[in-house]
């Protein structure tokens, strides 16, 4: 098994869960909360990563993040080196591939939030951030853990966007699904079979995870 | 909805069926509602005027408000609910004054269990520690103690008197029980389909209705239609046959003429029974009936008495029915104070 591109993915899906769990939560937040006649069209803007194929979505991010962009343009004057094919871009690409994963299972536990609490928060004097700190959030803990892992899980098994946004960088942007359609293309099933082995067992769990988390909270925790 | 109304500290009951619009009232004052128009004043700060379109944001109005469902927050412990509201204090503060709370509402010993693992009346505990522990400027409680056994509810309000006594803010308290409005009341608004029809103090409101509305709303179990018969300005009384006849009442004089139109309506809860014909007593209205039928609700009897095609109901204790000896085809007669008919309005 390739080990090296094995530490990257699991450092890319870490790093992607991690930044979603930043910028999800005030998406979903606003997804919750505010009522806007257009907003449909920004949940359907950020479901898209769901059904798109993969290379759409790359071929886009990746005309995004170019030297002939404003994005690339202003990315280089600022590292000196461009966003497309590197690890960087890989992140950029990923967060937004895995976006869906992220928001939509915050979204669905800030609703499920008792709107009564809401109200009897603020009646206590505590301001709108105050309340979704102390309220939603502790309540929410079960769609928070889901949207990480299902965004880590995601980011750890994509082929398409990270092929055309990173290509096939050893040590760079070279990832475990990468490397299994490398080995399968050399022939090597052996070698492929395992890294493929070792993908379904950690998706396995990781789905273990958020179904068990899901389940804990909402059937029989310490509270109901 | 469309009304106008001052409360000043200590109770102020609003009354009315479901649907009349006492929630919305509340929600309101407490700026969880918006009203299209008009002015809210709370000991002196303007929370909203749409004149000057001024509207207070809910968590800066210090409004005391507990929901008739709570909405504790289930991951804190009772202690944490309760300190919920003071997260501007510093941390020893803030321990100190909601341990205090939680003696004066004798739920200290609760302080580390969450909201499912305690019972009905000290979850409402906890409810009103958490919002009063807040001094608020005015409290707003919206049927709170509606799911509690009787004890365990004048046992709060016990409690909540108390706190009042040093506190002195206004609190509006929101029922359809008829027995809290008197166990509370200092004012009384009653409110039939957004509006106020009727406004004092309990007895005044409650016991001599001048509105057909609220009559109906108060449940007054013998409502009869009656005409005038003849006016006794010297003992101001008046004297009014009940329907087709024959039974006639002695009713306190209101402005009528003879012949005119009326209702009278009688609590089954004033009205007294007897097996034999009442000598010596101050009642002017001795009416000789048969008892139709007899049923038990709870510990109240109802009996039913024919009195020559008139009927009443009149509610007795469990014990007043053995002493008695009353069953369905006995012989009573039905005693009506003057003071008990209540005249309204004829249809």
């Amino acid at each position: 098994m390739n080990l090296e591109a094995f530490w990257l993915t699991v450092r890319l899906a870490m790093i992607v869960a991690v930044l979603l769990m930043a910028f999800g939560i005030p998406i979903a937040y606003w997804i919750t909360y505010y009522r806007w006649r257009w907003k449909f069209l920004v949940e359907a803007v950020i479901a898209l990563p769901i059904v798109l194929p993969p290379t759409v979505l790359g071929l886009y991010v990746l005309m995004a993040l170019g030297t002939r962009s404003p994005i690339g343009r202003y990315w280089e004057s600022l590292t000196g080196h461009p966003l497309a094919f590197t690890f960087e871009g890989l992140i950029v690409g990923s967060v937004l591939y895995s976006l869906p994963f992220a928001v939509q299972p915050f979204a669905a536990a800030f609703s499920t939030v008792d709107p009564k609490l809401l109200r009897a928060s603020a009646s206590l004097g505590q301001s709108p951030t105050q309340t979704f700190r102390r309220i939603v959030l502790p309540l929410s803990k079960a769609g928070l853990v889901t949207g990480f892992v299902l965004s880590f899980a995601h980011t750890l098994g994509e082929f398409g966007v990270v092929l055309m946004i990173g290509g096939n960088i050893p040590g760079v942007t070279r990832t475990i699904s990468i490397d299994i359609y490398d080995q399968v293309q050399a022939g090597n099933y052996s070698s492929a079979n395992q890294t493929a082995l070792v993908l379904l067992i950690i998706s396995f769990l990781v789905l273990s995870v958020v179904y068990g988390v899901n389940r804990r909270v909402w059937a029989v925790g310490p509270w109901k | 909805m469309d009304l106008h109304f001052r409360a000043s500290a200590g109770f102020t009951i609003l009354f009315g069926a479901s649907g009349a619009g006492k929630t919305t009232v509340l929600d309101c004052i407490a700026g969880l509602s918006r009203p299209d128009g008009g002015r809210i004043v709370v000991s002196g700060h303007e929370l909203f005027d749409s004149a000057k379109k001024q509207d207070v944001p809910a968590w800066k109005r210090r409004i005391g408000y507990v929901i008739q469902d709570l909405a504790l927050f289930p991951h804190l412990t009772a202690q944490e609910n309760v300190a919920f509201g003071l997260h501007a204090l510093g941390v020893t503060k803030r321990q100190n004054r909601s341990r205090e709370m939680l003696r004066t509402f004798q739920i200290d010993h609760l302080r580390d269990q969450r909201p499912a693992q305690i019972s009905g009346g000290e979850r409402q505990r906890v409810a009103l520690a958490r919002t009063l522990v807040t001094e608020p400027l005015a409290l707003l409680l919206d049927e709170p103690l509606a799911a509690l056994d009787r004890p365990t509810k004048a046992h709060i309000l016990d409690d909540l008197r108390q706190w009042n006594a040093t506190h002195r803010v206004p609190i509006l308290y929101v029922t359809h029980s008829h027995e809290e409005v008197f166990a509370l009341g200092e004012q009384v608004i009653v409110l039939v389909a957004g509006r106020i029809v009727a406004q004092g103090r309990p007895h005044e409101v409650m016991s001599a209705p001048r509105l057909e509305t609220v009559a109906q709303l108060l449940g007054f179990e013998n409502i009869f239609d009656a005409t005038v018969t003849s006016l006794h300005e010297e003992r101001g009384t008046l004297t009014c046959r009940l329907g087709a006849g024959p039974v006639e009442l002695e009713a306190p004089l209101v402005r009528a003429d003879i012949g005119s139109n009326l209702r009278v309506g009688i609590r089954a809860g004033d009205l007294l029974l007897a097996t034999e014909i009442p000598h010596g007593l101050s009642a002017r209205n001795i009416v000789p009936g048969t008892i139709r039928k007899i049923e038990q609700r709870d510990v109240i009897i109802s009996a039913f008495v024919d009195c020559s095609g008139t009927s009443f109901e009149v509610h007795l204790t469990l014990a007043a029915r053995e002493a008695l000896q009353l069953v369905p085809g006995k012989s009573v007669w039905v005693v009506v104070k003057t003071h008990s008919c209540h005249l309204m309005s004829g249809a």
